[in-house]
């Protein structure tokens, strides 16, 4: 702005002065001198243009890094949040997602459409009872039945894969209620 | 006799293979002691007497300890204590059959190992019937080819066999296996072997997943493959040569095939979802497994050769754990189409699916025994998973088992034990059941967990 009025009023004002000029007949040297020391102010002021531009280019791209990261660190505190409420646990021998867990199911929801180069594992657990194979297919209906929530709650399926541990991957080892009621799970694991 | 000798090197040579390829790897050759949990009345005494070594070198392995073990591991017999035999005879001639009788004891194995040269042993056993030489005073009357001739009809048994130092462990198996065999009129199982996965400890252990094969009773254990993800449902081929199992190390389960003496493997499946419970066939041409590829877990057969698949079952219920029967021509399998899982048989040429168990609230992971007589499963009753089988004939179900979570039960070849998998002290481990449930034992928990054990074919 600042360097394209200057030059348009350098372009009036020159012949103008140079007009007046004629008129009290300044010397040739005069003149001379006085296109100099105009061209000299213009070359200045259009240095002057060229550094601010500069300048402020790089003030917007900061600026913008500064947003990207602000939006990134936003991004990685709430998947990191999500990373840490990642569990849901499931009654004996039962798949479907009691309703204590659909808050914590929504807010991964919301956070893989926002995002939706993100993509997860349902990892599906089971406790010991029952056979490994038995296990390994109700493992699979646990991370099945969260992966239908999400999908619910608008995920794309190209973001989620489930994979089924059955009994192989207990959270607590041992044979108590405690334990049982620990490894009955679905987990949500970002890649 | 010649194809038995032919066949038991063969056995050699492979076992010897084996042994070369993991070497370093048998940390555990002694006997592995065992806690009898029930049975021990109903077996038969018999006397195992210590055998003679003639020779100054340090023998590699105690055969008559091993037979001793064999015979009691069997639960048909009840081995007399050392403390309790009034001799220690190692010859037929040297012993009094009166003492041994008094003792209750009516059967006898004596005999002695003997260095032939370097790392060479003549090994000799005779199998006594006690009471028949007191009836005969050790000489019989019997006609041969029409004349009268003394014959000593109370030695059932009588062999000698030159073996390498290598080969003690392996023959001592042959000699229970022959003493059973004369003695009970069916094959002894000794000559073979279990495959299991074994858990380390997962937080200090990189590869804490173990595929492992071992002797029948647990010695000579051997590391076939080491994952940093789960390993599941070992099976062997019929011929004793591959292990089929599914392996966890891509982050989702395949199926894999091993072979246990080049220790060579194949990924024989890769389809999204579950790839699982594989089973071979009677003619080892084909393995059942389970996919879930098409939606939810179905039963489907695989041609080994040919890589076709042909899928068993179309359910939207759980469908899995499928085994053959010893015909080859049906499958048993675990199904959850009636509610809760419950064990069904399908015949895979007409399709025709029909439900086998009614008893309980659940019962998984069933199996024929080698006789088609009786069907093995895990039962839950009142929240309790125990071993139980099933009379094919009369449908009558019995418990084998009071011990807790147990599962994975897999028959030995001759149909007389079950090796299964319990919680011991919170870990799984493995333990034994006649397959008349009188008579069970486990092993104490070692280092780690063991699970999904299986049992091998016969392997000579």
């Amino acid at each position: 702005m600042f360097n394209k009025n200057t030059l348009k009023t350098l372009m009036i004002v020159l012949p103008l002065v140079t007009l007046a000029a004629c008129k009290s007949g300044p010397t040739e040297a005069e003149i001379e001198a006085e296109a100099n020391r105009a061209a000299e102010v213009a070359a200045q002021q259009a240095a002057d243009a060229k550094a601010a531009a500069e300048a402020e280019a790089k003030r917007v791209e900061l600026a913008k890094a500064a947003e990207m990261k602000r939006l990134k660190d936003l991004k990685e505190e709430e998947k990191s949040k999500l990373m840490n409420q990642n569990v849901v646990y499931f009654d004996f021998d039962r798949a479907s997602i009691k309703s204590d867990f659909h808050s914590v199911l929504d807010m991964h929801a919301a956070f893989l459409v926002k995002n939706p180069g993100q993509s997860i594992v349902i990892e599906g657990h089971t406790d010991n009872r029952g056979t490994p194979e038995y296990n390994i297919a109700l493992g699979e209906r646990r991370a099945k039945s969260v992966e239908t929530y999400l999908m619910n709650a608008g995920v794309s399926s190209s973001q989620v894969s489930v994979v089924s541990y059955g009994e192989e991957k207990p959270a607590v080892q041992g044979g108590s209620e405690y334990a049982f009621a620990q490894n009955r799970r679905g987990v949500v694991v970002y890649q | 006799m010649s194809t038995w000798i032919l066949k038991l090197a063969r056995t050699q040579l492979r076992i010897a293979a084996v042994a070369l390829l993991f070497i370093g790897a048998h940390a555990n050759a002694a006997t592995t002691e065992i806690i009898i949990t029930g049975g021990v009345d109903s077996a038969r005494p018999i006397g195992v007497v210590p055998f003679k070594y003639i020779g100054n070198s340090t023998l590699p392995e105690n055969v008559s300890d091993v037979v001793k073990s064999d015979l009691q591991r069997s639960g048909k017999f009840n081995p007399l204590k050392l403390s309790m035999m009034p001799q220690f005879p190692t010859t037929d001639s040297e012993i009094d059959y009166k003492a041994w009788a008094e003792k209750g004891i009516d059967m006898l194995v004596v005999g002695s190992v003997e260095t032939t040269g370097l790392n060479q042993y003549a090994v000799t056993f005779e199998l006594i019937d006690v009471l028949r030489a007191q009836a005969t005073g050790g000489q019989a009357k019997s006609l041969v080819n029409g004349q009268l001739v003394m014959t000593r009809d109370h030695v059932i048994e009588k062999r000698t066999k030159t073996i390498d130092g290598a080969d003690f462990r392996q023959y001592a198996h042959i000699i229970s296996d022959i003493v059973y065999e004369k003695l009970t009129g069916e094959k002894g199982a000794f000559l073979t072997r279990i495959a299991y996965v074994k858990v380390l400890d997962r937080d200090t252990n990189p590869k804490p997943f173990r595929l492992v094969i071992a002797d029948y009773d647990n010695v000579n254990p051997t590391t076939l493959l080491s994952s940093p993800e789960p390993l599941m449902s070992p099976t062997w081929s019929p011929d004793g040569n591959t292990l089929a199992y599914v392996s966890f190390e891509n982050k989702r389960s395949q199926i894999y095939l091993q072979d246990i003496y080049t220790t060579s493997r194949t990924r024989l499946t890769d389809f999204p979802g579950i790839n699982g419970s594989p089973s071979f066939s009677p003619d080892g041409r084909r393995l059942a497994m389970v996919l879930s590829k098409d939606g939810n877990p179905e039963i489907y057969v695989m041609d080994l050769q040919t890589r076709n698949l042909t899928r068993i079952t179309r359910n939207r219920s759980i469908d899995t754990e499928p085994s053959w029967t010893p015909d080859g021509k049906s499958l048993i399998f675990t199904s959850e189409r009636g509610g809760k899982p419950q064990i069904y048989q399908v015949n895979l040429a007409t399709n025709r699916k029909k439900r086998m168990t009614f008893e309980g609230e659940m019962n998984l992971g069933g199996a024929v025994t080698p006789d088609n007589s009786q069907l093995v499963i895990v039962n839950r009753t009142r929240g309790d998973y125990h071993i139980a089988k099933q009379d094919l004939t009369n449908g009558d179900m019995l418990v084998l088992t009071n011990t807790y979570l147990d599962e994975s039960p897999s028959i030995s070849p001759n149909g007389s034990m079950i090796i299964y998998s319990v919680l011991e002290n919170g870990k799984p481990a493995l333990a034994w059941v006649s397959l008349d449930g009188r008579f069970s034992f486990k092993e104490p928990v070692a280092d780690g967990e063991v699970k999904s054990p299986s049992w091998s074919p016969f392997l000579l």
